[in-house]
């Protein structure tokens, strides 16, 4: 991340400003100063001079996008991306933080860990807020220190790649999560039922002859997570990546019960079905993996109603030698990074007629919620000075060659989107501005 | 042809096309005059009798799985028409020092392959080799997706016995979930226009099999779905394929096996088939296996001309 001394000022005039937190949709202008909102006015009544000044005339200003779900392989991997070229990612794809996996080589299961991926001379061009291991190595086994992974800047803790299987050692987890507010998070997949399977089980995985993972693998682990999480008072268990109908009944039981029951959904989740997967195409292959029509139909009602608290990317970067070979044998993880705006205005908005502030608010509000971003997912005056514009009427097509993450493994390569990111703004600085 | 062995575009993943024509990857996505012209060609086949049409040419059998009657049969094939063979085994090959499948088809086509058919234990894995090579590839039964030449000789064989496939009535009996057979047999079937009932327990015939092609029934009675069949194609529980599945082979046999019986409710002039291999006493018994209206024997022989027209066909003299 860019940190700056000197004093700097940013105007961003004449744009439609969309902030959920502060019930704003309207032409404001806003001034940026030292890293902070300093000053929010309707058109041309901003007074003071700035250094620097952004035309933002026919676009959209909203909140820095907040992913909560980016595997960044670093360290250990950056064959695959590297925190310079995946926030680079982030920034062209609008989103100005970015919380990062711990399956990593180590895997980030120790306060040292933490700190070193959020060290300046990672390279990140976006706010990097490390999400810690909730087991050692996380193997499943014994819990990490989770006081000490918070204390060394860590937003939360996950086994992610894998579940948190066994059930006592979840329970302890969400025991002390309650302890020490701190958010859990859950790849919720029974692994013992998706042995060797490669995609969702249904008509495509019969018919293309791979083994397919049924969808009660994961409603099984939300629903008993969510039990779990309701016998500690301040329990906080966030279901990554969920994309299952049967699981969002299990999260809906939760938030009537007030359990303090969160979620996110991916771009690539809301945006195709299993039935995509064609002629054995490994970008199509990711787990959880793309699951029927009627579960996307949920998925998009539940992004519609609330139920549905972020869009999360799962932004999962694989090299060609690990992609480019037999569907079974192939890595699961799509690259999602630059394609999330594009999708949500084009299936959301366009499609589904979703308002664009609900669709800013599970970008920006909403994950600033699950892991208690202070001062983010808002243009409040006083937060931070991280922005981003969009033009949510511009029409592209993503073009995964020219993908600024060293991997480009996504099953989006040429697809004509609605909505685009024009800059980005991290701490007052532009970060990335469209050609 | 060209000798360019693979091209890279900068750096990134190779070149992908569609595959090169000739390949035979699946059933389901083969055009019904495709399907007609390998059946007409396949007549005219004979490997005692044959013109050295490939001559010349290298065929090249990667073999990843173990096979008897598919791999000596496309060998029988290509050698009566004049071409080249060299057999690939996974054991033995530089497969078993880790070189992955798209590395071993490039130095297959760079010692000279003029057409690659190959048997993998993974879905898809000859439709990724097709699009990345520049000559055509032939699956000879890829994981538990399809079997395509061996649907072709299924019904090549039963062309020999009865006068056209539209309107029979075919009951596929067995472990259906794990079969490539099954999968490459039905969408044949469905193509042609017969009337197919597939029989098996939950386990290995799932409700959702009805979805693989349009007109199917499933039955989980063996006698409702053999009377009045005009053809019965009996497939093996592939062991090996269970994998976590608790199926009670004593419920199996006393459910499912092919018994005299049970054929006995089938039309008189009904075909009893198995791909094979077959496993006596277990999906059939030995004497259905023997029995006049079984043609097991007459498929194996069939696949040679029927493979003979495949490989024709692919490299381009047919």
């Amino acid at each position: 991340m860019k940190q700056s001394s000197q004093s700097h000022s940013l105007l961003i005039r004449n744009g439609h400003l969309i902030d959920p937190v502060a019930r704003v949709d309207a032409l404001m202008d806003i001034l940026l100063r030292d890293g902070q909102v300093s000053e929010i006015a309707p058109p041309n009544k901003i007074r003071s001079g700035a250094d620097e000044k952004f035309d933002a005339k026919g676009l959209i200003v909203a909140p820095g996008f907040i992913d909560l779900h980016v595997h960044l392989r670093e360290p250990g991997q950056n064959y695959k991306e590297t925190i310079a070229s995946g926030t680079a990612a982030a920034a062209a794809g609008g989103f100005t933080s970015v919380c990062c996996m711990p399956n990593t080589m180590p895997v980030l299961d120790s306060p040292e860990w933490v700190t070193w991926v959020r060290q300046p001379q990672r390279g990140a061009v976006v706010n990097v807020f490390p999400v810690g291991s909730a087991t050692q190595a996380s193997k499943g086994a014994v819990l990490t220190d989770f006081r000490a992974l918070q204390r060394a800047g860590a937003v939360a803790v996950t086994d992610d790649g894998k579940p948190i299987l066994n059930e006592t050692t979840m329970r302890d987890a969400l025991r002390s999560s309650a302890e020490i507010n701190f958010p859990i998070v859950q790849h919720a997949e029974d692994t013992r039922l998706t042995q060797n399977c490669s995609m969702h089980e249904g008509p495509t995985s019969l018919r293309l002859g791979l083994r397919g993972m049924t969808d009660a693998a994961e409603a099984a682990i939300v629903d008993r997570d969510v039990q779990l999480a309701q016998q500690f008072s301040g329990a906080r268990l966030h279901v990554a990546h969920l994309s299952t109908a049967e699981a969002l009944t299990a999260v809906r039981r939760g938030k009537r019960n007030r359990a303090r029951v969160t979620c996110e959904v991916t771009p690539h989740h809301f945006a195709l079905t299993d039935s995509d997967v064609r002629d054995y195409d490994t970008n199509f292959k990711m787990n959880p993996p793309l699951r029927s029509a009627s579960d996307r139909e949920a998925l998009l009602a539940a992004l519609g109603d609330g139920t549905v608290d972020a869009i999360a990317t799962d932004h999962a970067p694989h090299a060609p030698h690990e992609k480019v070979v037999e569907f079974e044998r192939a890595a699961f993880g799509v690259t999602g990074l630059e394609t999330a705006l594009g999708l949500a205005i084009t299936v959301l908005h366009g499609r589904q007629k979703m308002p664009l502030a609900r669709i800013v608010e599970l970008l920006t509000a909403g994950p600033a919620r699950v892991v208690d971003l202070r001062g983010r997912g808002t243009l409040l005056r006083g937060s931070h000075a991280d922005v981003t514009i969009f033009d949510p009427k511009k029409r592209w097509t993503f073009d995964a060659a020219k993908s600024r993450s060293k991997s480009h493994n996504t099953p989006f390569d040429g697809w004509q989107m609605t909505g685009k990111v024009v800059a980005t703004i991290v701490a007052g600085r532009i970060v990335y501005r469209s050609s | 042809m060209s000798t360019t062995v693979r091209q890279r575009t900068t750096g990134q993943q190779p070149v992908t096309r569609s595959a090169i024509r000739g390949s035979v990857l699946g059933i389901e996505g083969m055009p019904m005059h495709e399907i007609d012209r390998l059946l007409q060609l396949a007549r005219k086949m004979n490997p005692l009798k044959a013109r050295p049409l490939l001559r010349g040419k290298r065929v090249l059998l990667l073999f990843y799985e173990p096979s008897t009657r598919t791999r000596a049969s496309f060998e029988i094939a290509a050698k009566s028409l004049g071409a080249m063979t060299t057999l690939i085994l996974s054991s033995g090959s530089s497969i078993e020092k880790g070189e992955s499948l798209l590395d071993t088809a490039y130095t297959l086509r760079a010692v000279g392959a003029d057409v690659i058919v190959v048997r993998h234990p993974n879905a898809g894995a000859p439709h990724l080799m097709a699009r990345h090579l520049d000559i055509p590839v032939i699956n000879a039964g890829d994981g538990m997706h399809e079997h395509p030449t061996q649907a072709l000789l299924d019904a090549y064989t039963i062309l020999r016995h009865k006068k056209k496939l539209n309107g029979l009535q075919v009951a596929i009996v067995g472990d259906l979930y794990h079969s490539r057979v099954a999968r490459s047999a039905i969408h044949l079937f469905s193509k042609v226009g017969a009337r197919i009932t597939l029989c098996g327990p939950p386990e290995l015939l799932p409700e959702i099999s009805a979805t693989l092609a349009p007109g199917l029934r499933i039955s989980r009675s063996c006698e409702e779905a053999v009377r009045g069949a005009d053809v019965v194609m009996v497939l093996r529980v592939q062991r090996e394929r269970l994998a976590g599945l608790k199926l009670s082979l004593p419920d199996y046999i006393s459910r499912y096996q092919i018994t005299m019986t049970r054929l006995r409710l089938a039309k008189n002039d009904a075909l009893l088939m198995h791909p094979g291999p077959i496993i006596r006493g277990l999906e059939i018994t030995w004497d259905v296996a023997d029995c006049p209206q079984s043609v097991i024997v007459e498929e194996v022989k069939n696949g040679v001309p029927l493979r003979m027209a495949v490989l024709a066909r692919a490299l381009g003299k047919a």
